[in-house]
């Protein structure tokens, strides 16, 4: 079943949405918008290193990631705006990964694959490490749930109740590292966010507790990846751009339904 | 401890750059069941002496002894829940310990807001509000109730009915409250005992005390008139001696820009 390139797509996307349906309904509520892109961006240096010292992207991206988050955490601990310290940093690690691409030929020929994915590619391989991550991602969130919802409620009151804002902090802005490593070959780097967000964003306007956000953003997702995919093999568009497409038409839908 | 809830002792806070301490020798100490409330203006370190109490913020000196096992409940100063957030006070009050359904009515109903589980936190007035975060407050039985500015945004009835209802929960529930407040006349009349705070402990006691006191009435200006007239009939003084009172420098006035 898995020797079907449709197939493995198909649950490529799936093992995505379980990771960006609660974590994008996290980016939402913390305005995080930002920071996802940002350690997007930053993501292709982390391909053009994998690529450089021969190892398995996913590492290479994930690392750059995690040492993105851990780096935009200790600058912002130190008075810097997170705005400022964000696009500094993201957009050097853009820059300087472009120009890493751009001296490695393999690298060079598939760059787009990166920017823009390439999910109807998607190897066995490929299978292990997206589910690996979605897996973890999905595992921390529903551990510390409780926390984090609180946290991001007010860090006040988080903070009266025995818990660490701060911890919470690094905890999401790690997981949304794994996930932009995992993220990367199916919509690329460019929509990374738009995974996080737009199902998240669309869920909200039907959505009565932080866990029914949690949960339909999942369903949103999974039924856009289906959407999308079923709308590369019939129209022959790219399925990256399609999947967000078609969250974004269920984005416009419930607004204008559910409009309170 | 001699049976106090909380005791500070020569309490300094100094923020990361500041030149001058936020607080400066803070005494004080809560009592099972009384109701004190913090007054100060603006920057007078209110918010900070409440957060040190509770052991959040680093002290550059002295000590918070807080009795072992203390229940506190929380209500900080504007609480503001992003709208992004679908929240409906029943999940609300499941953060971040969950309790059972009867818990949760058993609170909104004490503190005046039964059957309010299914509203959506956002769509509640700010009156409403307040008595969701006081009720969520009560739910782990606090000994102490620590309240930060809990009357901002209301109107002057929302603000009386709130002080009321916190002399009610004081009363059957016997737990001590802390509160910081702007509403001088209001406050003051709710109050056991009043410390008024500008950097330091300006004066304190109960709130005829402290309303005639030379230094409230040099910190809070035109404003103390009001308080004072409530309890004019106890003392014997003259308005025109206000403006020429001799206090403490630094009562005063002064602006943490």
């Amino acid at each position: 079943m898995l020797d079907d390139f449709m197939t493995r797509a198909l649950l490529a996307g799936l093992g995505l949405v379980l990771a960006t349906g609660p974590l994008g309904s996290f980016v939402v509520w913390r305005r995080m918008a930002y920071f996802g892109d940002s350690t997007s961006h930053a993501a292709i240096l982390g391909v053009a290193l994998s690529f450089a010292f021969a190892m398995p992207f996913y590492l290479g991206t994930g690392l750059v990631a995690v040492a993105m988050a851990l780096a935009v955490a200790w600058l912002t601990g130190r008075g810097q705006g997170m705005d400022t310290v964000l696009g500094v940093i993201a957009h050097s690690a853009l820059a300087v990964g472009l120009l890493a691409a751009s001296f490695i030929p393999a690298l060079r020929v598939n760059l787009d694959a990166f920017l823009f994915g390439d999910i109807l590619a998607v190897s066995k391989g490929d299978l292990g490490w997206i589910w690996g991550g979605a897996v973890v991602v999905l595992g921390v969130l529903i551990w510390r749930w409780q926390r984090l919802v609180t946290a991001s409620v007010n860090e006040e009151l988080a903070l009266a109740s025995g818990i660490d804002p701060g911890v919470e902090r690094l905890i999401l802005s790690l997981t949304v590292a794994i996930t932009v490593a995992i993220a990367i070959r199916i919509v690329g780097a460019l929509l990374i966010s738009a995974m996080l967000i737009v199902p998240a964003a669309a869920a909200r306007a039907i959505a009565k507790t932080p866990e029914q956000m949690a949960g339909s953003a999942t369903l949103i997702g999974a039924l856009s990846v289906m959407g999308g995919l079923w709308a590369s093999l019939r129209l022959d568009t790219p399925a990256g751009p399609s999947i967000v497409a078609i969250s974004a038409v269920f984005y416009v839908v419930f607004l204008t339904l559910y409009r309170k | 401890m001699s049976g106090a809830l909380i005791r500070a002792s020569d309490l300094s806070v100094r923020h990361a750059g500041a030149d001058q301490p936020v607080l400066s020798h803070i005494d004080l100490r809560i009592d099972p069941a009384e109701i004190v409330t913090v007054v100060g203006p603006n920057g007078s370190g209110k918010s900070t002496l409440v957060r040190a109490l509770l052991g959040q913020v680093k002290l550059a000196s002295g000590r918070v002894e807080r009795l072992a096992g203390l229940r506190i409940g929380y209500v900080p100063q504007r609480v503001h829940i992003e709208r992004a957030m679908p929240m409906t006070v029943r999940r609300f009050l499941s953060l971040p310990l969950r309790v059972s359904d009867a818990q949760a009515a058993a609170v909104l109903e004490r503190t005046g807001v039964p059957g309010l589980e299914g509203r959506q936190i956002a769509a509640l007035s700010g009156g409403q509000f307040q008595r969701v975060l006081l009720a969520r407050a009560l739910l782990n039985h606090p000994q102490l109730l620590v309240l930060d500015e809990p009357t901002q945004g209301l109107d002057q009835p929302g603000i009386i009915a709130f002080y009321k209802l916190i002399e009610e929960v004081r009363a059957e529930t016997g737990a001590a409250v802390l509160m910081v407040s702007h509403d001088l006349l209001v406050v003051m009349r709710a109050s056991d005992r009043v410390i008024c705070l500008n950097g330091h402990i300006c004066c304190e006691g109960t709130p005829q005390v402290v309303s005639a006191a030379p230094a409230y009435r040099a910190l809070f200006g035109a404003e103390s008139q009001g308080t004072l007239a409530l309890y004019r009939h106890h003392h014997d003084h003259d308005h025109d001696h206000v403006a020429d009172h001799v206090h403490g420098p630094d009562c005063a006035h002064h602006h943490h820009a």
